[in-house]
């Protein structure tokens, strides 16, 4: 259960940490210390805990094998593992304090790439909530050592409580770090956490559960009890690390296919992942939930795969289009819906990808949709569009500085796009940044350059009108 | 997620396969369950149920888990939760202080009944039935029951070290039922698909090793606790598996999108007119069909699979398309190119690199080159150059055509192996169509 996870910050090193999240580690780790010179003021010779030293080193043996092999999650800042079992079982036979002692290993286990500092902002972490669960379960009227028959089913009331007590203080104190501690990628303060959080808040409490089960056979089985009880805790984590892994392989092949899509236009290099991030970006501001920013963020990526569909004499034309030619331009978001429809998960997805070359005031394509008709997040994916088609280089015109093409989103504001989401973006990218493309887009051997059709700044011409 | 979507390897012509399995294997198994299930019931109402509190409880919790069922990959069906109800009732010896006397022949009749209360409402919601995936989880069921019935006398979790007897006791038990499960699901898919039994076998107890374990575990929990805590047991200690199994879902679930997602975007092949319609889909399904033949595993048939899907998409760096997108008959160079510039986008997403040297060396012949290419590369370029002769078409001259230009060129170019597999394969379809 337990969400054991380990601030892990890129990098590592403590030395990065900004001076409010210095702060939080010197508060969480000050809470700890008092917390347990108040147990030791209670009970100065440790009873419980010396006593009983044999079922403590087990526990702390098992909290040590679980802590030591957690399973990191997509943010690579956060991991999880089923310690909580541990802990939650040192409530039961020993109390508060033996718990606290318990999590407190946590400072030992076994993992490369964690410094001092995380360590002991760790063993705190794991030590408050531990001794906050013991104290919980005392005041229910749980009773402390070996549980008998005679102690089902009153025990299970206390046990919960103090089960939820145990992962809300774990997850709230960890969240805390994680919101002080800049993100992997820029502009994602571990927000990619926040998918998993429901999850692992559920699969915590029900890995807690095993706690009362080593509790409960403790005077049968003793020691072997843990031992039964790691099976399905390992299966767990390896399921879950599955699932992580399969997920990164996902997202890289996703990105990797899309590129190959991109190699088409010499424009668009990074295109399709700047849109993705920034369409993720304005879903994230607006309060969208987890996963439909997940579903956003992959149907920024595609946004453009319709575009195959367009021969490269028309999309790397210059000077003005014939009809057929922009009729062949506007269909490129119904071809790319073609190609997605047929991927399952990405219903949302789809109207945003049919729909982001809709206009507010109506004259997009390839539909003529107008203003709230137009899907929420064909509306979110056109501004990220836009703006990173102004902010990339063109040859015919140099890139946008962000502030002009702020400005230009600004003005065509309730015209093109929605003007609610173009501040929400404008509020992240000052929150945020932007990470502008690296590399220029090479001139075309012709000297001619081709218009983006993403560019609001270089509208496509069309030779007669219509 | 769509139930029919297969994690690995795909179950090609899925409502084909369905129906031959179904006449032959399945049919075969499900009947075989339904005589054990009537002797089960019969016999039970004759002697009239045992201790029918404990019943109740213990199927209440199978048929719960039943309701539950995951989709494992490769499409496999699983009740996790349920079965690790049925094992722990097969096994328990004692509920609070009273000795569990159920017979093994009520441990089939409650399992057999929790299992079809649990498959109503996938009915309901006009979903499978499921009844092999049923049968057999039914007969691991009974297996168990069976073989621990003589030994249960003398077993006893409360005594001394007795526990140490039952725990083993215990495991060979459900390590048995777990290896009766995955013989008889290989079996059937062996049949099915037509692939190698001992392959077949091996990949069913690698998927199934993990949540089997988790699953025998909990049962072993469940039966040692219940002499603890009573049926309160089955309620406290059946939530980790629950949480097991949501995330053997989420697993299951981004692989069969991962492999949805590599299938619709292969397509951007042809939606930008460099091959054939279907030409990647098409390649695809009988790559994955002829490496089965040749007795390939399913991890090996996913990239496989991955490869054949994406073997063309090195054609989206060429400013033209080859015309008419076939290459095989391209010139040597360019297919090389091709392939070349393919195995370079593959190898950006950083985590398939089998899957891009697959694609990578597909251009290049079975014999002469500097070293041999994969078995997955001289499958693909077999199954390419057949389906840029055949196509969509599914005439038999044809067919046959193709298939004697690739014999011809088995010295240096096609794998003799390889073409031989993919001429029993495409045998086996015209006699399915006809």
């Amino acid at each position: 259960m337990v969400t054991g996870t380990g601030h892990r910050s890129r990098g590592g090193r403590a030395s990065r940490l900004s001076p409010a999240a210095w702060l939080y580690v010197a508060i969480v780790v000050a809470a700890a210390l008092a917390v347990l010179g108040k147990a030791l003021g209670a009970d100065p010779d440790m009873d419980g805990p010396v006593r009983l030293w044999w079922t403590m080193l087990v526990l702390a043996l098992l909290f040590c094998v679980c802590d030591s092999a957690p399973t990191t999650l997509a943010s690579r800042q956060s991991a999880w593992s089923p310690s909580s079992s541990a802990t939650l079982a040192a409530v039961v036979l020993v109390g508060p304090a033996g718990a606290m002692a318990v999590g407190a290993t946590s400072l030992l286990s076994v993992r490369r790439g964690l410094d001092l500092t995380q360590r002991v902002f760790n063993a705190s972490m794991y030590g408050l909530s531990a001794y906050a669960a013991g104290e919980a379960y005392l005041a229910l009227g749980g009773h402390v050592g070996h549980p008998t028959q005679a102690s089902f089913p009153a025990i299970i009331g206390p046990f919960a409580a103090a089960a939820v007590v145990h992962v809300s203080i774990n997850h709230g104190l960890l969240w805390g770090m994680l919101m002080l501690v800049p993100g992997a990628e820029p502009g994602q303060p571990g927000v990619a956490v926040q998918r998993y959080i429901t999850m692992l808040f559920v699969s915590d409490l029900g890995y807690a559960t095993l706690g009362l089960l080593v509790a409960a056979l403790w005077s049968v089985g003793g020691a072997f009890a843990a031992i039964l009880v790691l099976v399905p805790l390992f299966v767990a984590r390896w399921a879950m690390g599955q699932f992580a892994a399969q997920e990164r392989a996902y997202a890289a092949t996703m990105a990797a296919l899309c590129q190959a899509v991109e190699t088409k236009d010499c424009y668009t290099r990074g295109h399709s992942e700047r849109v993705s991030r920034g369409s993720a970006m304005i879903a994230r501001e607006v309060g969208m939930r987890g996963s439909r920013v997940e579903a956003i963020r992959y149907a920024g990526m595609l946004h453009d795969v319709g575009k195959l569909g367009v021969p490269t004499t028309v999309l790397q034309k210059s000077g003005a289009l014939t009809e057929e030619e922009f009729a062949a331009i506007q269909l490129h978001p119904m071809r790319g819906l073609a190609i997605v429809s047929e991927i399952g998960f990405l219903d949302e997805a789809l109207a945003g990808i049919m729909h982001h070359h809709e206009r507010m005031d109506g004259r997009g394509y390839p539909m003529g949709l107008a203003g709230d008709e137009i899907p929420e997040f064909a509306r979110v994916i056109a501004v990220a569009d836009a703006f990173d088609a102004m902010t990339s280089n063109r040859s015919y015109r140099g890139a946008l500085a962000v502030e002009e093409a702020i400005a230009d989103l600004r003005r065509w504001a309730g015209t093109q796009f929605d003007p609610a989401l173009v501040d929400a973006f404008v509020a992240a990218l000052r929150r945020e940044g932007w990470e502008e493309p690296r590399a220029a887009a090479p001139a075309p051997a012709d000297g001619l350059a081709a218009a983006d059709h993403d560019d609001p700044t270089a509208p496509l011409r069309v030779v007669e009108s219509w | 997620m769509r139930s029919a979507t297969s994690g690995a390897a795909g179950r090609p012509a899925q409502a084909e396969s369905w129906r031959q399995a179904m006449d032959s294997g399945e049919l075969l198994l499900v009947a075989a369950a339904g005589m054990l299930v009537v002797a089960a019931v019969a016999q039970t109402a004759a002697a009239g149920v045992v201790q029918p509190r404990i019943a109740l409880a213990f199927g209440a919790l199978i048929s719960f888990g039943e309701v539950l069922r995951l989709s494992l990959e490769g499409g496999r069906e699983s009740a996790p939760t349920g079965s690790a109800g049925a094992f722990a009732y097969a096994v328990v010896l004692s509920v609070g202080l009273t000795p569990a006397v159920q017979p093994a022949l009520q441990v089939i009749a409650v399992a057999a009944a929790g299992m079809v209360l649990g498959a109503l409402p996938h009915l309901a919601a006009g979903r499978p039935a499921g009844l092999a995936g049923v049968a057999s989880r039914l007969i691991a069921v009974a297996v168990v029951a069976a073989l621990f019935r003589p030994l249960r006398g003398a077993l006893s979790v409360t005594s001394q070290h007795g526990w140490v007897l039952a725990l083993v006791a215990m495991a060979g038990v459900l390590a048995a039922g777990w290896l009766a499960e995955c013989l008889i699901r290989a079996l059937i898919s062996a049949d099915a698909l037509r692939a190698r039994f001992g392959v077949a076998l091996w990949d069913e107890m690698r998927v199934q090793l993990p949540l089997g374990a988790a699953v025998a575990a909990t049962a072993i929990l469940i039966a040692f606790a219940a002499d603890i805590m009573g049926l309160a047991a089955l309620g406290v200690f059946i939530a980790p598996l629950l949480v097991t199994q949501l995330a053997f879902r989420r697993y299951a679930g981004i692989r069969a999108t991962y492999l949805e997602t590599v299938r619709a975007l292969a397509r951007v092949t042809e939606v930008g007119g460099y091959v054939e319609d279907g030409h990647a889909r098409r390649v695809g399904r009988l790559a994955v069909v002829v490496g089965r033949e040749l007795g390939m595993s399913e991890p090996e048939l996913l990239e496989l699979e991955y490869a054949a899907l994406m073997h063309d998409i090195g054609q989206l760096s060429l400013r033209d398309p080859i015309p008419g997108g076939a290459t095989v008959l391209a010139s040597p160079e360019q297919q090389r190119r091709i392939a070349e510039l393919g195995a370079a986008v593959i190898d950006q997403a950083g985590v398939l690199d089998r899957v891009a040297e697959i694609v990578r060396y597909q251009s290049w012949p079975w014999r002469g080159g500097k070293r041999e290419p994969p078995v997955g590369s001289r499958i693909i370029r077999a199954a390419n150059a057949f389906d840029d002769l055949v196509g969509a078409s599914a005439d038999t001259s044809r067919t046959m055509a193709a298939l004697e230009w690739l014999r011809l060129d088995t010295a240096t170019e096609y794998d003799p192996r390889v073409v031989a597999a993919l001429a029993a394969v495409a045998g086996r379809r015209h006699r399915g169509r006809r």
